[in-house]
């Protein structure tokens, strides 16, 4: 019996969908057995980051509408066997699922897996609620800046308040540690400061994603990728293995190599 | 070096995020339910009831917010003062 877990935010553009893609492909490279589930109906781009656009027959809404089995709905990844997408509806709304029906889904999803990741729409709708309806476990995208954090501040509040995920883990994505020295972005401890939430792991902004994006090969693939590096930590922390953090201030420019060799306090 | 740069004009805009987030954040959480109101109301009224006698019907208290703060405004009529023992505990 697996373990389902949820993918969300509040706000848009934190990087939700790459989150999701690269940790359930993380998680398949470590053997795992791994459904992704795309809750974003209406606007479903899981497939696409992942590269398996084309093979879309049957969608999240046609199962939970009984017009195919669940089976036939399932897209197995090309690089990795145990990997299996469940692409949401395009045509349809959020409207078109309820969260019973999302439950049972996950339910029987997580039956035949060990990892069922759930990518959430952005909002508080009903699209959300779909999406956390049968989550064991939440995870939390936010990005360094005034607005994403205080929409993951209240999504954590609605989690605590109106379903059982009392303890829901944190990534930072984006993070740019150059900025952060220069003192022109939040850093992680006034993000976790506020939020007060288990820290799972830090994402560095990283061009990397952006290539792999287009390619439809998620991040997690490329073993030059810094972000990519940032997510198989985060899926082994998961697995409960105790990994350091990454020194992404480490990965600064060369002036900023220079300056802290010179051992200049950069803030 | 960076002052000279000019650096000092636009310094450091974490720390104008960092404050502004704290200020949105407590808005955001600022959202007591009346039930919590109410036994903030009846808390604070059994923690006074040991030194004043006052007039619960005349209590008033609210979260006054400002630009940059928020305050519990309470306004409680006293009746009376307790007279308390010279040496107590």
């Amino acid at each position: 019996m697996g373990e389902v877990l949820v993918v969300t935010s509040g706000k848009g553009g934190v990087g939700k969908t790459t989150t999701t893609a690269n940790i359930g492909t993380a998680l398949a490279m470590m053997g795992y057995r791994v459904v992704l589930l795309d809750a974003d109906i209406g606007l479903r781009n899981l497939d696409v980051v992942m590269g398996l656009e084309n093979r879309i027959v049957y969608d999240l809404v046609d199962v939970t509408n009984g017009r195919c089995r669940l089976k036939q709905a399932l897209i197995r990844d090309r690089r990795f066997e145990s990997l299996l997408l469940l692409p949401a509806a395009q045509t349809k709304d959020k409207t078109a699922v309820n969260p019973e029906q999302m439950k049972a889904l996950c339910d029987e999803l997580k039956q035949e897996s060990d990892y069922v990741l759930v990518d959430c729409p952005a909002g508080i709708e009903q699209g959300f609620k779909n999406a956390v309806a049968g989550a064991d476990k939440a995870l939390v995208v936010t990005t360094p800046e005034v607005s994403a954090v205080r929409d993951a501040d209240r999504i954590i509040g609605l989690l605590q308040a109106d379903t059982e995920m009392h303890h829901p883990l944190l990534i930072i994505n984006r993070f740019r540690p150059q900025m952060v020295r220069r003192g022109d972005m939040l850093d992680v401890d006034d993000v976790n400061e506020h939020l007060a939430i288990e820290l799972l792991g830090i994402v560095p902004e990283d061009e990397s994603v952006i290539v792999s994006t287009n390619r439809g090969e998620p991040a997690v693939l490329n073993v030059n990728s810094r972000a990519g590096e940032a997510y198989r930590n985060i899926s082994r922390r998961l697995m409960g293995e105790e990994v350091p953090f990454m020194d992404i201030e480490s990965n600064g420019t060369f002036m900023g190599r220079i300056r802290r060799l010179l051992g200049m306090r950069t803030g | 070096m960076q002052r000279i740069l000019g650096k000092e004009a636009n310094r450091a805009s974490k720390n104008i995020a960092a404050e502004r987030l704290r200020l949105v954040l407590m808005h955001d959480r600022l959202d007591l339910t009346p039930q919590m109101m109410d036994s903030l109301r009846s808390d604070i009224l059994k923690v006074i009831a040991d030194y004043l006698e006052i007039d619960e019907s005349g209590m008033e208290i609210a979260l006054q917010r400002s630009n940059n703060s928020i305050a519990l405004v309470a306004n409680i009529p006293v009746v009376k003062m307790k007279r308390l023992p010279a040496s107590a505990g």
